[in-house]
């Protein structure tokens, strides 16, 4: 590279220099894309044994051949899971919406309370709040089967759905608090002097605007629920109340392991947590408090 | 409509801080009184107080004639306007100008008509569907009044309604929301860091400092008799040109010495300000920068001149600002109004000469450049003196009729 560039006087490089720049211009996204290109194939690598392996028979799923594609195209390891899932299936359904919807509506309440009503010694309770989202489940398995079976609480899957709604309210809780931390207290005052009470600011102007929140809370809850395995193996006795996470893990044979059963299986049982990310991700709105306040 | 008594309203934190101490107030009927002073006085605190939005701890609020301290604030009938607007972002214009009525549980065709008048009167009906982020800042101001004005409250608060908006639209909605309070004759407690605004919207206008009421007063008596030194330097900009200077007794009455200048003291001011009881002794003297000419044919006749070397000029058109240095002391910091910060900056080069800057109102076509020397005269029947231990000033308290009197005259 000579010295020229440098010396040229302010008004002669106008030509050239904008086209150098138009390289570097282009080759960022390129460089970006090509990274991004990277991570995918690294995560979908082990999706796409998953798929394949499930439209191989069971002669040839052979861990050796694993990337090969299957020689003769079948459907019976689906067929199969489904028929053995999908009663599982209905069961988890049956455990994580309600589950969902109970532990977002309180975490609502408490983080709305927590926040915006400020009663004396708030920050001490949303302390003890957030050491709930420390304790390892491991921990609390046998306390808390004592405490569920000295409860009389109505056997199996509601009462795994107690044990998720109330494991749920510390996350719950902090997602809805931090939210509404952001919620203007002008906001709200303005309410007051309008004449609404604390339930129907709450009902009128809060809850309005917390579909983000919501949205938020929902899907992490219903995924952790739906995927949750440990509760479930200890709460549950009954087999034909098992979510489909237990009866995934009941698909392996103690000799023989049926790939194709347990892929096409896997693939079924987190089925509802892409379908509920599709769904809810369309309403993860942002921006909804513009327009509130100034700028 | 209502009067507002306020007697020794106070607030007290629980660390002991008192934002706003023993304030006593009376806000007549249809009355707008600017609550003004820099920012940390209180005057939002106590704003709040009267909203019922913040506790108070000691005193008495009456609206109306019914005591109010344990009141709720739904139950004060006081529609407030708040700084940020703090309107819902998820309903429209209309549904937020309706919000109180729907839940005062008023009729459907009565909140629409009610709705209806009101964009009528603040010309946003082409809006009334919109939602708040499609609206500009001044749009958004007037539906913020809007949802005041809606509930034909006792008492309106606004507390900084026009901070958030550029100076032009300022100056416009300024003279709007005096329009409209005149003509709802609302009794009205505004609050304002601004005293150009106290100035133009205020029946009255009360300065507030660390909490304390400070004056309360017509804007014209706030600016013509200022009762102590923090009110002479707050009101007014340019503020007060403020200095110490000594009074001495001569054979021909008594003169204040300012810098180098011995000013001769006109016999009905030194009389009006009990200056004999000064002779001798250190004031702090104070004159508006309107009040100081150059010194040509047509002021000739006010004696008073000194020589002075012009250090800065701005031109702002209508007039020409320009400022010097006078050799005397200037009043100690914390009896002023502090400077605020933007304008520290352009200050700054003048506290390198020694005395105190002043600043005086030429001519538009005055044509000094910096360094000129001019002589400069006067007004000598608009001196201000103050005490310069108590800050107060030395104006003898007179009786109400005669302090009455310059007002009806200007008005």
């Amino acid at each position: 590279m000579t010295a020229t560039p440098t010396t040229l006087p302010a008004s002669v490089p106008a030509r050239s220099r904008p086209g150098w720049r138009r390289v570097k211009k282009a080759r960022a996204p390129a460089i970006k894309y090509t990274a991004l290109l990277i991570f995918a194939v690294i995560i979908l690598m082990p999706v796409y044994i998953l798929i394949v392996t499930g439209f191989k028979g069971v002669a040839e799923t052979d861990p050796a051949h694993a990337w090969a594609l299957p020689h003769l195209w079948t459907t019976s390891a689906w067929r199969q899971a489904w028929d053995q899932l999908s009663p599982n299936m209905m069961n988890s359904l049956e455990l994580a919406i309600p589950a969902t919807i109970l532990s977002t509506v309180l975490g609502c309440l408490n983080g709305f309370a927590l926040s915006k009503w400020r009663f004396p010694g708030a920050n001490i309770v949303f302390t003890f709040f957030l050491f709930g989202m420390f304790i390892p489940y491991q921990a609390v398995m046998i306390p808390l089967t004592e405490l569920l079976a000295k409860l009389q609480f109505p056997a199996q899957l509601p009462r795994l759905a107690l044990a998720h709604i109330i494991y749920g309210i510390p996350i719950t809780t902090l997602i809805f608090r931090n939210y509404y931390a952001t919620i203007p207290e002008d906001l709200m005052e303005s309410s007051r002097m309008d004449g609404a009470g604390m339930l129907r600011t709450l009902w009128s102007v809060v809850l309005p605007i917390s579909v983000p929140a919501f949205v938020v809370t929902m899907i992490w809850q219903f995924t952790s629920i739906w995927n949750d395995f440990l509760f479930a193996v200890f709460i549950i006795t009954d087999p034909s109340q098992y979510p489909v996470t237990v009866a995934l893990n009941n698909t392996t044979g103690s000799l023989v392991s049926a790939y194709d059963l347990q892929m096409s299986a896997a693939l079924l049982a987190s089925l509802p947590t892409l379908v509920v990310y599709i769904l809810l991700g369309r309403y993860f709105m942002r921006g909804l408090m513009a327009g509130a306040l100034k700028g | 409509m209502a009067e507002i008594v306020i007697n020794g309203l106070t607030k007290r934190y629980p660390n002991g801080f008192e934002a706003v101490k023993d304030l006593t107030l009376d806000i007549g009927e249809g009355e707008l009184l600017v609550l003004v002073g820099p920012s940390g006085c209180g005057k939002t605190t106590a704003l709040r107080m009267i909203a019922g939005l913040e506790e108070i701890s000691d005193g008495d609020l009456y609206i109306g004639g019914q005591r109010m301290n344990d009141v709720l604030e739904k139950d004060r009938d006081i529609a407030m306007v708040f700084q940020n607007y703090a309107l819902y972002p998820h309903m429209t214009v209309a549904q937020n100008i309706a919000f109180s009525l729907k839940i005062a549980r008023r009729p459907r065709a009565e909140i629409k008509r009610r709705v209806h008048e009101t964009a009528q009167l603040l010309a946003i009906e082409e809006m009334l569907d919109r939602r708040p982020k499609q609206l500009s800042g001044g749009q958004r101001q007037r539906v913020a009044m809007g949802r005041a004005i809606i509930r034909q409250p006792q008492v309106f608060l606004m507390d900084e309604p026009l901070s958030n908006l550029d100076a032009k639209l300022r100056v416009q909605m300024r003279g709007e929301i005096d329009a409209l309070q005149k003509r709802l004759a609302v009794t009205t407690v505004y609050v304002t860091h601004d005293q150009v605004e106290a100035m133009t919207m205020g029946d009255r206008v009360a300065v507030l400092r660390d909490g304390k009421l400070q004056q309360v007063d017509t804007p014209f008596q706030i600016y013509e008799r200022p009762a102590n030194l923090f009110v002479a330097s707050f009101i007014g900009s340019p503020p007060m040109n403020l200095a110490e200077a000594a009074i001495k007794q001569t054979k021909d009455g008594l003169t204040v010495s300012l810098g180098e200048a011995e000013i001769a003291i006109p016999h009905e001011l030194a009389a009006r300000n009990s200056l004999d009881a000064w002779v001798g002794k250190s004031v702090i003297a104070g004159i508006r920068p309107e009040d100081i000419y150059e010194v040509t044919r047509k002021t000739a006749k006010l004696q008073a001149a000194m020589q002075v070397k012009i250090d800065r000029v701005e031109a702002l058109g209508a007039s020409l600002l320009g400022y010097f240095s006078v050799d005397a002391a200037a009043p100690r910091a914390e009896s002023v109004s502090a400077i605020p910060a933007e304008e520290v900056l352009s200050e700054a080069p003048l506290t390198g000469t020694s005395g105190t800057s002043f600043c005086a109102i030429f001519e538009p076509r005055a044509m000094l450049k910096i360094g000129d020397t001019t002589e400069v005269a006067l007004d000598l029947s608009r001196l201000h003196f103050f005490d310069p231990e108590t800050d107060a000033s030395l104006l003898a308290e007179d009786e109400p009729e005669k302090k009455k009197k310059p007002e009806a005259k200007k008005k």
